[in-house]
């Protein structure tokens, strides 16, 4: 029963690799009593850029944070080929990059100790930390504390894990949250080629896309006062 | 695919480890607090009771293991909450690494920052305290084991409230109780040493509370992170 929700485009048939990552189950998720989303579809080939929309307090959040496994939904299963995430832990967090409204960035450390941590806090090769830094503008900024940037500068310490990851499935809270323009485009950029490269991108953003209309698939949730 | 040396146990451990003591150096009031609570609180005593060397000496494992378990819960809060508030105790849930050898670490880190110092300056405090002479070794046996229990059954609590937005209260309630055994085994050790008994039976004890708590307490505190997060 899809009564609230619809995925408002069709697949695009221009990728020939539509192999299935990550697929919902009737996901159901409930917040103070209130229905946010239910017995919600949908499945995510690689190739796949997914722009989850909807008004604030929508349940946006929550369905990003239960796709990568960090809340329990009321009802439904998350499957990660063809097998629920919960049954393999392991295997699904080495394939998923996840990050969050908060970007799990330390004031104590300079941003090079923060990148470097993070990435081999999921397996990733560090060695290439600065180059990385360099490509998120804050060449210069390797040895500042962290607390010494900006709110922007943080969320870019975040994000260089990107250009490191080798994981396919990309789920972004608010990736652009003070993000300059040009780093907009050169972020949208990157998700494009992850997504050509056999990966794919749930994001959630209240920006419009600039891509072509046939490369974004979207997932509205509307908000609900039942 | 992922190289699987860079997935090994070890190296996930020195990383937490390197990380949170980095961090705790270059804040160091993290070091400095507990520390200083606990040398105000024992040095209070002797001022407040009097100087009779007879009643302090009585007193004196009773006064420093208080102290000790009073700094501990003091310090107990920094163990997740700002890795909750910056979203990296999020980024660890979903690490490949197993999460109770994140959590082994991140607690072994918060021991060596706010147990180690203690056991240091333990000695010098109990001379303040006229503590026996023959008890010295007790002392720092049972501070030795003993502290970090504190900081093992600790976590549990902080897990548990780190979602919380007042969780102080809460966390004494929870953790203090489980602190009793400890308490009553190593002040018990401290006055069997005093009267020059054998206090091994008292140490074993704490030993065992201490094997206990290092092996299942961490898997304790990864279930409850991942409800705090929920």
């Amino acid at each position: 029963m899809l009564l609230a929700n619809s995925l408002t485009t069709q697949p695009s048939k221009d990728l020939a690799n539509n192999q299935v990552l990550l697929s919902a189950n009737g996901l159901t998720c409930i917040r103070e009593d209130r229905i946010l989303f239910e017995a919600l579809n949908f499945s995510v080939c690689s190739g796949d850029v997914i722009q989850v929309e909807g008004p604030n307090g929508a349940g946006k959040t929550s369905l990003l944070r239960i796709l990568a496994g960090l809340s329990q939904p009321y009802d439904g299963t998350v499957l990660f080929r063809e097998q629920n995430i919960a049954e393999q832990k392991d295997d699904f967090h080495q394939n998923l990059l996840y990050l969050g409204h908060l970007p799990g960035v330390k004031g104590e450390m300079t941003a090079q100790e923060n990148l470097v941590f993070n990435l081999a806090l999921h397996g990733n090769d560090c060695s290439k930390a600065e180059e990385t830094l360099e490509k998120v503008n804050l060449l210069g900024f390797e040895d500042a504390l962290a607390s010494h940037l900006s709110a922007g500068q943080h969320r870019r310490i975040s994000l260089a894990r990107l250009w490191q990851s080798t994981a396919p499935i990309w789920i972004l809270d608010e990736p652009f949250t003070a993000i300059d323009k040009h780093g907009v485009t050169q972020l949208e950029q990157l998700f494009l080629a992850h997504a050509q490269r056999g990966g794919c991108v749930i994001l959630t953003t209240h920006q419009d896309l600039s891509f072509p209309e046939d490369k974004v698939k979207k997932i509205t949730l509307d908000y609900r006062f039942y | 695919m992922i190289p699987d040396q860079n997935l090994s146990y070890r190296s996930a451990f020195n990383l937490i480890i390197k990380r949170d003591l980095t961090i705790a150096f270059r804040h160091r009031d993290d070091i400095i607090n507990p520390l200083l609570f606990f040398i105000i609180v024992v040095t209070l005593f002797p001022l407040g009771i009097g100087p009779e060397s007879t009643t302090l000496s009585r007193i004196a494992p009773g006064i420093i293991w208080v102290a000790a378990l009073l700094s501990t819960l003091l310090s107990l809060d920094r163990l997740f909450k700002s890795d909750h508030e910056d979203g990296s105790l999020e980024q660890m849930m979903l690490s490949p690494h197993p999460i109770f050898i994140l959590v082994l670490a991140k607690i072994i880190a918060h021991w060596m920052v706010t147990g180690l110092p203690l056991i240091f300056i333990a000695p010098l405090l109990a001379v303040l305290l006229h503590l026996n002479e023959n008890s010295y070794s007790a002392l720092m046996l049972t501070l030795l084991l003993g502290t970090p229990i504190l900081s093992l059954l600790g976590a549990i609590g902080v897990a548990l409230t780190v979602g919380l937005k007042k969780g102080g209260v809460l966390l004494s309630l929870l953790v203090l109780p489980l602190y009793i055994p400890v308490l009553i085994f190593a002040t018990s050790a401290i006055d069997t040493a005093a009267m020059n008994l054998p206090y091994s039976g008292q140490l074993a004890i704490i030993a065992a509370l201490f094997f206990g708590s290092l092996t299942l307490a961490p898997f304790a505190v990864s279930a409850a992170l991942k409800v705090s997060t929920n």
